[in-house]
């Protein structure tokens, strides 16, 4: 086979990293490339430099060291015995690659993973020199954000940290019967544990920073991970569930979903039907609430459907619970503590902010309401304002109809 | 009337220092003409300035200074008069910054967000293109804001940049570093930016590698960055060729569809071993708490009979078999007597785990509802596609509601074919354990007999389908 050009193995490892979820190039700590002899910068908030046709943001360079791999997972694209064309990366060229692209303001960083080759150790030793040849050769100062493999040595798991702003483990499936039949190779407990030896180490090495101004940051913007859905047997309650079980015990920043896509030549393993998008979406929905909203798990939980133990794809999960959990409602915006006001449907943080800092100085008719949110309409069966009651409307039964968004026919092929 | 001169569309300290003045000799915001630069003035502006006043100042909130910083950038000649006024109003009631309802702040406050936005973009889309060598190597970006922003972001670009030598143009103003420091100069046109770059082409292809079209979601992608930034984004130039493609593909999809069902799985055999194995764990329902064991379905994979049972039974869930307690040895006889092959027919329950109320010592069956039925159907569904049968049969409703995915009358729908979704044909029929509860004698035999004709003609329809 003849050699391939940067390009090639660009297009081939840049396809092969796009079922990864995560573009995320935020929480880090603040440094700018002042004083120093490299570029990049942090500032907090990641900044999209684009965005793809399938409305994903491009904020990293987001490809694989290579997408040869000596597992076979039946949900990868990349696994063994798959037939899809291969290529590797040498460290250098991922270097020189993302510096060119980041001079030109194309990137926030890097996000690297890549399939397993020869052994978990030597691929990610890989991995760690390019990330250490970034921040040591070329005083590189923007993101970086490594996948790391849970079975590699602790010691290599410490050095990825102290270059990397981020690392991930995935934990690929949400049950351990689908890990099992889905990915032979991979194991659970081991996967954990990873985690959970990196939790410690960045609660080690951030207590450290507390007293001492120069000890080193281990991965300042946390951990995160990312499940499949639609390939196993799992419904929504368990995914929320195990998604809530990782934040609580691993500290994760966040849980990423992937909805199952059909991928070239599938493995026989896998269901042939792939999940709606929209369950993805609901997914993320509940995730937000768990982390800004202040529900927790069995709450999620209980707006699922009874019978199917997935959230309905029609409305989204706050409105799921607020219909099932009548009589939280209606909340008065000008008496309700923040809590009740977080949980009512239609009212984000900032808006819920903002009514509490404005009912300082005024009581809220509903014309106030009306600026300070995008849609009132949705809103009102929900809340009592000076000049506002609901009176009946809470208690209708066709309430859902009335606050569902309208049906419409879905994308066949979406 | 009062002029008040500004040396530039963002000149923040002179809005400052002339505001300050005026609030404090409580001059009207109406009676005040903003100005930039030295352009023939207003025909009645010409008051000038009040006289400096030393005493009876007042203070006004750090919230509110932010909020000016930005809105200030604001292309809108409003801005300075808004921001006046907002001024006035904060002098009389301090807390007012707070009061988020207030229509004068909300508007100002979108003034600033639009800014804030605009900011945010042009670090994002700030295209660098290289031009020189060694020395002389440079990087020049062309941007056309919508504000007065580029000086208020060129404090980013160093921080993010320093050991670059860069330049970004824009209509307005140019700024230009040389990795010490900053200067300005005057407005340029895209002509006087490179028109090129090597390195684009390898960004270009990384943008269309990353693309899946299997989700194309030009909606999400245009609400975040709108079209009026894409002439100066190289890698916009791909999108209609993405979208167009992610469109073929799907048309291909829809026109290949009907034809050529998904190619089944190769190695049936694995795929079933593992989802057997993985069913042996289900926890997707209660009933497994109660039962001994999951009752998987058995029989050839390439059966091309599927009879999908209710659930299994005492018997069943103590051996871990379908159909082998006394409804499937009636269910073997009665197929035996239809002269249907029960070797060639793969039997299975809609619901795997055993359901039952306990009375005395005795485990008394008690019919799965619809939430367990729809639990298990999961499993059921993976059966199917993996063996692909031609006939598929309900014994009994809960079966047939398992197959059709809602209730239907066993008397109504009995006896003949269904067209299924999966391209098979259903068939519902009776489950043989109501054959057994049948109290009356004569009442039995007859249900029996129609029980076995239905049998026999699924076996001549499954034989003519071959």
């Amino acid at each position: 086979m003849a050699q391939l050009t940067i390009r090639q193995k660009l297009e081939i490892l840049a396809d092969a990293a796009k079922y990864d979820a995560s573009c995320a190039s935020s929480g880090t700590v603040k440094r700018d490339s002042r004083g120093g002899k490299g570029i990049g910068s942090t500032e907090g908030m990641g900044i999209c430099h684009a965005y793809a046709p399938d409305g994903r943001c491009i904020s990293l360079l987001k490809i694989l060291l290579t997408n040869s791999c000596i597992f076979d997972c039946h949900y990868c694209i990349n696994r063994r015995s798959s037939d899809v064309r291969r290529a590797r990366f040498t460290a250098k060229e991922v270097v020189d690659l993302t510096l060119s692209f980041y001079r030109r303001n194309y990137i926030e960083g890097l996000f690297l993973s890549s399939g397993i080759i020869r052994s978990s150790d030597y691929t990610m030793e890989q991995m760690v020199e390019v990330a250490r040849s970034l921040r040591e050769d070329h005083d590189f100062r923007g993101y970086i954000h490594l996948k790391t493999i849970p079975d590699a040595d602790p010691d290599l798991l410490h050095q990825a940290g102290l270059h990397a702003d981020r690392l991930s483990i995935n934990v690929e499936l949400p049950t351990e019967g689908g890990l099992r039949r889905l990915a032979p190779e991979k194991d659970g407990k081991r996967i954990e544990g990873a985690m959970g030896r990196l939790r410690t180490e960045m609660e080690d090495h951030g207590d450290a920073w507390r007293k001492y101004r120069h000890a080193p940051r281990f991965a300042p913007a946390g951990q995160s991970t990312q499940m499949i859905v639609g390939a196993d047997a799992a419904d929504d309650r368990a995914i929320i569930t195990r998604a809530s079980s990782l934040y609580d015990r691993h500290r994760l920043r966040r849980v990423y979903y992937s909805a199952f896509s059909p991928i070239p030549s599938p493995s026989a393993v896998l269901p042939l039907k792939r999940p709606p998008l929209l369950r993805e979406h609901r997914l993320y929905q509940s995730d937000w609430m768990m982390r800004f909203y202040g529900y927790d798990a069995q709450e999620i939980a209980a707006a699922t459907d009874a019978d199917t133990g997935c959230l309905p794809l029609d409305i989204d999960p706050k409105l799921a619970w607020a219909l099932n959990h009548r009589a939280a409602f209606p909340v008065d915006v000008n008496r309700a503590p923040r809590e009740a006001l977080l949980r009512v449907p239609g009212l984000g943080v900032k808006a819920v902010d903002r009514i509490l800092m404005s009912r300082r100085h005024r009581r809220l008719r509903l014309e106030d309401v009306a600026r300070l949110t995008t849609s009132i309409v949705k809103l009102r069966p929900f809340l009592v304002t000076e000049d506002w009651r609901p009176t009946a409307l809470i208690d209708r039964v066709d309430l859902r109809t009335r606050v569902a968004p309208p049906v419409r026919q879905l994308e066949l092929f979406a | 009337m009062h002029r008040v001169v500004l040396i530039a569309p963002d000149d923040f300290e002179g809005w400052r220092d002339a505001a300050r003045g005026l609030a404090m000799a409580r001059v009207d915001p109406a009676d005040i003409v903003w100005q930039i630069g030295d352009s023939p003035g207003d025909l009645f502006g010409d008051a000038g300035l009040p006289p400096p006043r030393s005493s009876g100042g007042f203070s006004v909130s750090r919230a509110f200074i932010d909020l000016a910083q930005s809105a200030l950038f604001h292309r809108d000649p409003e801005r300075f008069a808004l921001l006046y006024a907002l001024l006035c109003r904060l002098r009389d009631r301090p807390g007012l910054m707070e009061d988020k309802a207030d229509p004068l702040l909300r508007r100002v406050d979108a003034l600033a967000k639009a800014v804030r936005r605009d900011i945010h973009k042009m670090r994002a889309f700030v295209r660098f293109r290289e031009v020189g060598e060694g020395d002389a190597l440079r990087f020049v970006a062309w941007f056309e804001p919508e504000h007065h922003i580029v000086r208020a972001n060129a404090g980013f670009f160093v921080r993010r940049f320093a050991a670059m030598r860069w330049s970004i143009l824009t209509p307005e103003l140019s700024i230009h570093w040389d990795g010490e420091a900053l200067s300005e100069g005057p407005g340029a046109t895209r002509q006087d930016a490179p028109d090129g770059d090597p390195v684009e082409a390898l960004w270009k292809s990384y943008y269309a590698a990353i693309f899946n079209p299997a989700r194309l979601k030009t909606g999400a992608m245009l609400s975040e960055m709108p079209k009026k930034y894409w002439r100066n984004l190289p890698e916009a130039a791909l999108i209609p060729d993405l979208v167009a493609g992610a469109q073929r593909r799907e048309a291909a999809m829809i026109a290949t569809a009907p034809k050529a069902p998904p190619a089944g799985p190769t190695n049936s055999a694995a795929a079933w071993g593992a989802l057997r194995t993985e069913a042996m764990r289900c926890t997707r329902c209660p009933l497994h708490q109660g039962a001994t064991q999951t009752v998987f379905g058995e029989g050839p994979l390439n059966a091309p009979l599927f009879f999908i049972g209710e659930q299994p039974g005492d018997q069943e869930d103590l051996a871990g078999r379908p159909f082998v307690g006394p409804a499937g040895q009636l269910f073997d006889a009665a197929l035996a007597e239809a002269g249907v092959d029960r070797t060639r027919a793969y039997v299975t329950n809609a619901v795997k785990h055993f359901k039952y109320e306990l009375r005395g010592k005795r485990r008394i069956h008690q019919t799965p509802d619809a939430g367990e039925v729809q639990a298990c159907r999961w499993w059921l569904t993976q059966e199917l596609d993996i063996l692909r049968p031609r006939l598929v049969v309900a014994l009994g409703a809960t079966a047939a509601r398992a197959m059709l995915g809602k209730a239907v009358t066993i008397s109504r729908t009995r006896g003949q074919p269904i067209a299924l979704d999966s391209g098979a044909e259903g068939w519902v029929t009776v489950h043989p354990s109501y054959l057994l509860r049948l109290p009356d004698a004569a009442k039995a035999a007859e249900e029996r007999a129609r029980f076995v004709d239905e049998l026999r003609m699924i076996g001549e329809r499954a034989k003519a389908l071959v």
